[in-house]
């Protein structure tokens, strides 16, 4: 039914987006490491070979209650709830920098549990709500 | 089947479409502004900026949808050879690019008070980038490539090739850790992490976008079947 013609191009171009696909999926797959965009507590812990001298970006939650700030600089914790790390900054945050708020944080690792940043950047999650049904903001008022 | 779809006798629908979308377009423009801007609260963390959304998201949605839709119209031309696919696909492009534009510098002017950056080379944001240099590649090779049979080609194969990046920009966020947030609507189950108050000024932009590509596309559109007229007369 289908033209010798046409079959041979239906053949082509299904072997054509397979091998492809297969292609960018490798690729993608080995670069996993550089695609991540930060590295989680956790996998810092995990991880065997560190590069201190090396800057990296590291990212979770800010831990309620751990942010200190004095005349110098301000400390956190950072947790993705199963490990934690504690992170100096010394400058401006952005604004929606907030306890159990998303973060990520550029700098070096001193240790596997001392993080001294140079950048810090806020990750907002998904959820978008009017301030009323919240709340948050009366209580920050305070 | 084929003859409904032929380039002349679609004129005429093309101009009805187009007056009908042009009595709406404006009321429907300034409803959306309206809900958008006024009428939607702020959000709790973001502020107004959240109003941002309101472009960005239907943009970048557009930006997605309409290169799939050139990419299967080019595996259709592919095999087909039917040559209004390929006027459809051409009058797509460059609305496609236009909001992948507007959705990479919507999103960086977003960035910039709520992240505290105005870029960041994470997985979403990259694969955006290759979207936008994928519909540059296809609308050059179209325009650049003297020979049309030939042109037609390269933009396909390129168009084919560039739809491996869709599911990649789509799943970029749960696939990595990137600064670009996840999803907040689910089509598949229907949940949604934006409130109702700003969910329904997003469908209304979405819509109003919608209407604009519509009349635009019709266009353009319209323009490519008076080109290929002009041409036949000219070999007659």
């Amino acid at each position: 039914m289908l033209v010798k013609k046409k079959k041979k191009k239906i053949y082509f171009l299904s072997l054509f987006l397979i091998f492809s696909i297969i292609s960018v999926f490798l690729i993608l797959k080995s670069l996993t490491n550089n695609i991540l965009y930060f590295k989680s507590p956790t996998e810092i812990k995990l991880s065997d070979e560190i590069n201190f001298n090396k800057k990296i970006r590291i990212g979770g939650m800010v831990k309620k209650d751990s942010i200190l700030i004095d005349s110098k600089e301000i400390k956190f914790i950072v947790t993705d709830f199963k490990n934690e790390l504690i992170v100096s900054y010394k400058g401006v945050v952005p604004n929606l920098f907030s306890e159990e708020k998303g973060v990520v944080a550029e700098g070096k690792l001193k240790d596997k549990k001392f993080f001294v940043a140079d950048r810090i950047l806020a990750k907002h999650d998904e959820k978008y709500m009017p301030p009323e049904l919240q709340g948050i903001l009366k209580q920050d008022a305070k | 089947m084929i003859n409904l779809i032929s380039p002349s006798k679609i004129f005429k629908w093309i101009e009805r479409l187009m007056n009908f979308i042009n009595s709406i377009f404006f009321v429907v423009l300034i409803i959306g502004l309206t809900f958008a801007l006024l009428i939607s609260p702020p959000d709790y963390l973001q502020g107004d900026s959240v109003r941002i959304m309101y472009v960005h998201v239907p943009s970048a949605w557009i930006s997605l949808a309409s290169f799939t839709c050139i990419a299967i119209l080019s595996i259709l031309t592919f095999l087909l050879k039917i040559k209004n696919l390929n006027l459809i696909s051409k009058s797509v492009a460059p609305l496609g690019l236009l909001f992948t534009f507007l959705a990479i510098v919507t999103g960086s002017l977003w960035g910039k008070p709520t992240w505290g950056t105005w870029w960041a080379w994470d997985a979403r944001l990259t694969s955006m980038v290759v979207l936008l240099m994928f519909y540059v590649m296809y609308i050059l090779s179209l325009k650049l490539i003297k020979d049309e049979d030939k042109a037609n080609q390269v933009s396909a194969l390129i168009a084919i090739v560039g739809l491996i990046n869709i599911p990649i920009i789509k799943f970029s966020v749960d696939w990595w850790s990137t600064l670009h947030q996840p999803q907040s609507i689910n089509i598949l189950n229907g949940s949604s992490s934006i409130h109702s108050s700003m969910l329904f000024p997003l469908i209304l932009m979405l819509l109003v976008l919608l209407l604009y590509c519509a009349l635009i596309f019709l266009m353009k559109y319209k323009t490519e079947i008076i080109r290929i007229k002009k041409k036949n007369v000219k070999r007659l």
